[in-house]
C-alpha cells in the first residue's frame, strides 16, 4: 500500500497534467497488477463503499484515548474529516509498539478491510487498533479513508486512461473502450485491460463504446467551413444512451455507464429486431407513440428513478429511443467510418425494420431527423425552432468525422437554445437564514479546470423546490467532507444545470469568470460529476453573442 | 471571562493594563507606556509615547515602528522597576527578540507569555521556563491535532523539495518576519551556501537578524536581479500575501509551497492552493502549551488567542487547574504577520 499512498501524495502535490500522468505511469509500471487493479478502481472513484462509519472509528479512537469527547469533536470541526482527525490524533493513543504491517493494496481492499468491517464490538475495536499500531504513519489516513468510504483523488479519469494507455502501449481510445461498462478490480481484469490487441481477448458482450461528446458551439470556427459538411440535428431533451444487441441479449447503457434495461422494459422488444451485433447511439426520451414531440424531461425523470416501472407508469410515460448514430452493425465496429456512411447505414437499418411503423413497436425506435441547412445564416432560425419540436437546440456533427472517444473539440458541436447553461458540480453548501435557517440552501458550484480539478464557479440560492431542498439538505449532511465554520464542503458528486444571464471575465474570481444571476435549473441526478462542464466550455459561452432579450427560455437538457 | 478587578493586570479598551507599572502590554491603541512582547504587527503598534522590549528585538521594532521611537531595550532576565512593579523580559522562542513578560507587584507575580514556542529555532533565543502565580498564555494551536516535528526535519524536506526542481523557480511562502529568517537559518545549518532571493517584505527584516549575529545564507532582493536573469533552480522567499499577486508574473512555471502550522491539516493545504504545504510553526503546539502551563506552576491560568475556550476547558476539566479563556478581545487581533486562521473558501 506504500506505493499507492505515495502516489496519492504525489498527485495531491503536483499541479501540471504532465507531472500527474508521469506519476500515474510510474505507479502502474511499478505496481503489482493486482494492486494496480484496485488502485485503478479507486482512482476512477468506483470504490467508495463505506465499510465502517466515521462515527464508529471515532468511537474506537475515543475508547482507547484519554481525550475527552468534546475535544475530539473540536478537532474534527477544525479538520473536517474523521479519517484525518484520527490519523492526526493517533500518536496520542499510546498504542503498544508493534512490528510494522506492510500489506499490498489488493490484500487490504480484497480481504483485510472487508474482514475488519465484518467484525463487531470489541473484536472490531481491537482489530482496528492493532492495524493503527502497526501501520506506517503515512498510511493511517489512507487506511481510515478506505475504511470509511468516500475516498476520492482529485485526478480526472482521462488522465488515468492516458497513463494506462501509455503503460500498455495502447491507443487511449482503445483503453477507454476497454474501461467502459465498469471495471471490477482483479488481477485478471487488469491483465485483460492492458493486454496487447493481438492477444485477442474477448470483450464482454455487454461492453458499450465510449460516447462521443459535443462541445458548446464556437460560431467563429464554423463560419469558415462549408455548411454542407455538417449534419444538423435537433438536440433532444432526454438522456444519452447506447442500445446494444449482441448474442440475443439487450443492454441499454446510460451515459453514466449504468445498465438501465430494467427501467425501460418496453425497449427490449424493438432491440430484439435489430439483429446480432448492433449498437445504436441515441437519446432516451419519453415520447408517446402518436405524439409529434417528446414529453419533456420531467416524465423521463419519473422513469429514470424506477428500477421496475409499473404498468401505469409505462402507460403514462412511454419511452422511446431516438437513434442518431450506428456504432456497430453485424458485429463490426463502424466507428472509424465517416458519419455520412454511418448515417446511411442507420437509415437503412431503421427503415428496414418492418414493425417500426405499424406494430406495437411503433414509436419505440425513432430516427433523429437530419435538418436541412443551406447557409450559416439559416442556423439561428433553425435553432429558434427547436423549442417548437421539444428539442433544446441543435447538434452539428462533421459528416466526414469518425466517431470519437470523449470530447474532441471540433467534431461535434452543441448549440443550445439557451446558451447560458452549464452543468456544474456542487462543492460547498451553507445554511440559509430565516425560513431556510438550518437548511443548507446556499450552494457553491464548480467546473472542471484543465487539470481535473473542480474550480468554484458560481453560487446559487434558488431554483429547487421545497422537496428537493429537503432532500439535498439531508444528502449534504451525510456527505460532508469538511466544515469551515458555517460552510460545508461536500463530496463532489451532485450535478446541477445552472442557468445564468451573462458571463464576464473577472480577475477577482478564481474561475476567472463572473456569473450574472446564476440559478439552478435542474438537479441532474442522471449525471456523473465527470460529465459536468469545464471552464473551457464556460469560456466558449463567453464568446457567444447574448441572446436577444425575451428569447424563450429552454427547458434545460441532459 | 474578565480578569478580577483587583488583579495585577486588567483588561482595558487599550489592551492588557498593569496599574502598578502604569503600563500596557502589547496595547492595541497608543498609550503612555507600552511593554512589547515582540515585533509582530498585532503585538507592536505605532504611536505610544514609550516602549519597553527585550533588547535583541530593538532592531526589528525600530525598523517597524520608526527609528525615532522612545524605546528602552532590556537584556533578557534583567529586572527593572517600572512604577510600583518589577518587570523582566524572558526569551519566548517565537521570533528574534520575543519575550515573555514577568511582572511582580504587591507580592504577586504574573507572566504574560506573548507568542511562544518550545521547539529549537536557530534564529532566536530558546524559550525559557518562568514560574509565576498567574499565567496568561496564548493558544493559537490549542488542539491536540497539532504536533510539530523538529524544525530541522521540516527544513530538510524543504531543501529536498527545492533541490528536486532544478528546472523551476521554487517559491517558498512564509511570514516575512520570523518564519522566513528561521527557515534561512535552518537552511544555513543544513549547509546551504547558495544565495537565496527575497521578496521586498522579507528583505526588510534581514538587517536586524544579521546584526544580531544569526547565521544566514547569502540573500539578495529579487528586485536587484537583472531583469531577464534565469530563475530556474532558485529559491525565492516571499510573504503569503504575494501568492497569486502580480508579483508572481515574474516566474515561469514555479513550484510553490507554504510554510505554516496550519499546513498540518490536509483541507487547509488544499484550500490555500499551494502545491506543497510544510507544517512548521513559531507557536507552541498542544504539547508545548501543556508543558508551559506545567513549567510555570501558576495557580491561575488565563488563555488568549486561537482555541482559548478549548485549552482552558481542558486545563480545568482534565488537569484540575484554575483556567479561564480571556475574552473575545484577543480574537481577530491577528493580522497577516501573526499566523492567521485559514480563510473560508469562496
Amino acid at each position: 500500500m506504500q506505493l499507492f499512498a505515495e502516489l496519492i501524495e504525489t498527485l495531491e502535490r503536483s499541479s501540471g497534467t504532465r507531472a500527474r500522468v508521469a506519476a500515474l505511469v510510474a505507479f502502474f509500471r511499478a505496481a503489482d497488477p493486482a494492486d494496480g487493479a484496485w488502485a485503478l478502481a479507486l482512482l476512477l472513484g468506483k470504490r467508495r463503499r463505506r465499510l465502517i462509519t466515521g462515527r464508529r472509528l471515532r468511537q474506537i479512537c475515543l475508547e482507547r484515548s484519554d481525550l475527552p469527547e468534546w475535544l475530539f469533536d473540536a478537532c474534527h470541526a477544525q479538520v473536517g474529516d474523521s479519517a484525518e482527525t484520527i490519523a492526526l490524533l493517533l500518536p496520542r493513543l499510546a498504542l503498544p509498539p508493534t512490528p510494522p504491517l506492510e500489506l499490498s493494496l489488493a490484500e487490504w481492499m480484497g480481504s483485510r478491510l472487508p474482514a475488519l468491517a465484518a467484525l463487531e464490538g470489541e473484536a472490531q475495536a481491537e482489530a482496528v487498533l492493532a492495524v493503527w499500531a502497526a501501520l506506517p504513519e503515512g498510511q493511517v489516513f489512507l487506511f481510515n479513508k478506505l475504511l470509511t468510504g468516500g475516498f476520492r483523488v482529485g485526478v480526472a479519469a482521462g488522465l488515468v486512461t492516458r497513463a494506462l494507455a501509455e503503460v500498455a502501449g495502447l491507443e487511449e481510445a482503445e483503453l477507454a473502450h476497454r474501461l467502459m461498462g465498469g471495471f471490477e478490480p482483479s488481477l485478471e481484469a487488469m491483465e485483460a485491460l492492458l493486454a496487447p490487441p493481438e492477444a485477442g481477448a474477448t470483450a464482454p458482450i455487454s461492453r458499450p463504446y465510449p460516447f462521443c461528446l459535443a462541445s458548446p458551439l464556437e460560431a467563429e470556427r464554423l463560419a469558415a467551413t462549408d455548411p454542407g459538411g455538417w449534419q444538423v440535428e435537433w438536440k433532444w431533451d432526454g438522456i444519452r444512451a447506447q442500445l446494444i444487441r449482441r448474442d440475443s441479449q439487450t443492454f441499454l447503457w446510460s451515459r453514466g455507464e449504468e445498465l438501465i434495461n430494467g427501467s425501460f422494459p418496453e425497449l427490449e422488444g424493438v432491440a430484439a429486431l435489430l439483429g446480432q451485433g448492433t449498437v445504436l447511439d441515441g437519446e432516451l426520451t419519453v415520447w408517446p407513440a402518436g405524439a409529434s414531440q417528446p414529453a419533456g424531461f420531467g416524465p423521463l425523470q419519473r422513469r429514470l428513478g424506477r428500477q421496475k416501472p409499473g404498468a401505469a407508469l409505462l402507460r403514462e410515460c412511454p419511452a422511446a429511443f431516438v437513434a442518431y448514430d450506428l456504432l456497430e452493425r453485424g458485429g463490426r465496429d463502424l466507428r472509424p467510418e465517416p458519419l455520412g456512411r454511418r448515417r446511411a447505414a442507420l437509415e437503412d437499418l431503421v427503415r428496414g425494420l418492418p414493425e417500426a411503423a405499424s406494430t406495437p413497436a411503433a414509436g419505440l425506435l425513432r430516427l433523429s431527423p437530419v435538418l436541412p441547412l443551406g447557409s450559416w445564416d439559416e442556423l439561428e432560425t433553425l435553432r429558434q425552432q427547436a423549442r417548437s419540436v421539444g428539442a433544446e437546440g441543435l447538434m452539428l456533427k462533421a459528416l466526414d468525422s469518425a466517431y470519437g472517444v470523449g470530447r474532441r473539440r471540433g467534431l461535434w458541436w452543441k448549440h443550445k437554445l439557451e446558451p447560458m447553461e452549464l452543468d456544474a458540480v456542487l462543492l460547498y453548501a451553507q445554511a440559509g437564514s430565516g425560513r431556510r435557517a438550518n437548511l443548507y440552501t446556499d450552494y457553491s458550484f464548480g467546473l472542471w479546470d484543465g487539470e481535473g480539478r473542480l474550480v468554484t464557479f458560481a453560487k446559487a440560492y434558488s431554483g429547487l423546490d421545497d422537496g428537493e431542498i429537503n432532500e439535498l439538505d439531508r444528502w449534504i449532511r451525510r456527505h460532508t467532507t469538511e466544515r469551515f465554520g458555517p460552510v460545508r464542503a461536500v463530496e463532489p458528486l451532485q450535478v446541477f444545470t445552472l442557468g445564468f444571464e451573462g458571463l464576464q471575465r473577472s480577475s477577482r474570481h478564481r474561475s476567472g469568470l463572473a456569473v450574472r444571476f446564476p440559478r439552478i435549473l435542474r438537479w441532474r441526478r442522471d449525471r456523473t460529476p465527470e460529465s459536468a462542464d469545464s471552464l473551457t466550455s464556460a469560456l466558449a459561452l463567453l464568446e457567444e453573442p447574448a441572446l436577444p432579450s425575451g428569447a424563450p427560455r429552454s427547458t434545460p437538457q441532459r | 471571562m474578565a480578569l478580577p478587578v483587583d488583579g495585577l493586570l486588567q483588561l482595558t479598551p487599550q489592551g492588557l493594563y498593569c496599574p502598578a507599572a502604569e503600563a500596557w502590554i502589547d496595547p492595541w491603541r497608543p498609550v503612555s507606556r507600552a511593554l512589547i512582547t515582540h515585533g509582530h504587527a498585532d503585538h507592536a503598534r505605532p504611536g505610544s509615547a514609550a516602549y519597553w522590549a527585550a533588547s535583541p528585538g530593538e532592531g526589528v521594532l525600530r525598523q517597524r515602528l520608526g527609528a525615532g521611537i522612545a524605546l528602552t531595550g532590556v537584556p533578557y532576565g534583567q529586572e527593572h522597576r517600572i512604577g510600583e512593579a518589577r518587570v523582566s523580559f524572558h526569551p519566548a522562542g517565537h521570533v528574534l527578540g520575543s519575550a515573555q513578560i514577568r511582572i511582580t507587584a504587591g507580592g504577586e507575580t504574573w507572566l504574560i507569555s506573548g507568542d511562544y514556542k518550545r521547539d529549537a529555532d536557530p534564529s532566536c533565543a530558546p524559550f525559557e521556563p518562568v514560574s509565576a502565580d498567574v499565567l496568561i498564555t496564548e493558544a493559537t494551536f490549542g488542539l491536540p491535532i497539532y504536533r510539530w516535528r523538529p524544525g530541522h526535519q521540516v527544513a530538510a524536506e524543504i531543501l529536498a523539495w527545492w533541490r528536486g526542481a532544478p528546472q523551476r523557480p521554487s517559491l517558498l511562502f512564509a511570514y516575512a518576519f520570523g518564519k522566513a529568517q528561521r527557515l534561512l537559518a535552518e537552511l544555513a545549518a543544513l549547509g546551504v551556501e547558495e544565495e537565496v532571493l527575497l521578496h521586498g517584505a522579507v528583505q526588510a527584516l534581514m538587517e536586524p537578524y544579521r546584526s544580531q549575529g544569526v547565521v544566514l545564507p547569502p540573500t539578495r532582493p529579487l528586485s536587484e536581479l537583472p531583469r531577464h536573469a534565469s530563475l530556474a533552480g532558485r529559491l525565492v522567499l516571499a510573504p503569503p500575501s504575494a501568492h497569486r499577486s502580480p508579483w508572481m508574473r515574474r516566474f515561469t512555471s514555479p513550484q510553490t509551497a507554504f510554510v505554516s502550522g496550519w499546513m498540518a491539516v490536509r483541507g487547509a493545504r488544499r484550500r490555500r492552493g499551494f502545491e506543497r504545504g510544510f507544517a512548521l510553526s513559531d507557536h507552541a503546539d498542544w504539547d508545548g502549551l501543556l508543558r508551559t502551563v506545567r513549567d510555570c506552576g501558576a495557580r491561575q491560568i488565563y488563555v488568549t488567542h486561537g482555541n482559548s475556550d478549548g485549552l482552558a476547558r481542558y486545563l480545568r476539566e482534565e488537569l484540575g487547574l484554575a483556567a479561564d479563556p480571556l475574552g473575545r478581545a484577543f480574537e481577530g487581533q491577528r493580522n497577516e504577520e501573526g499566523e492567521v486562521a485559514p480563510a473560508l473558501p469562496g
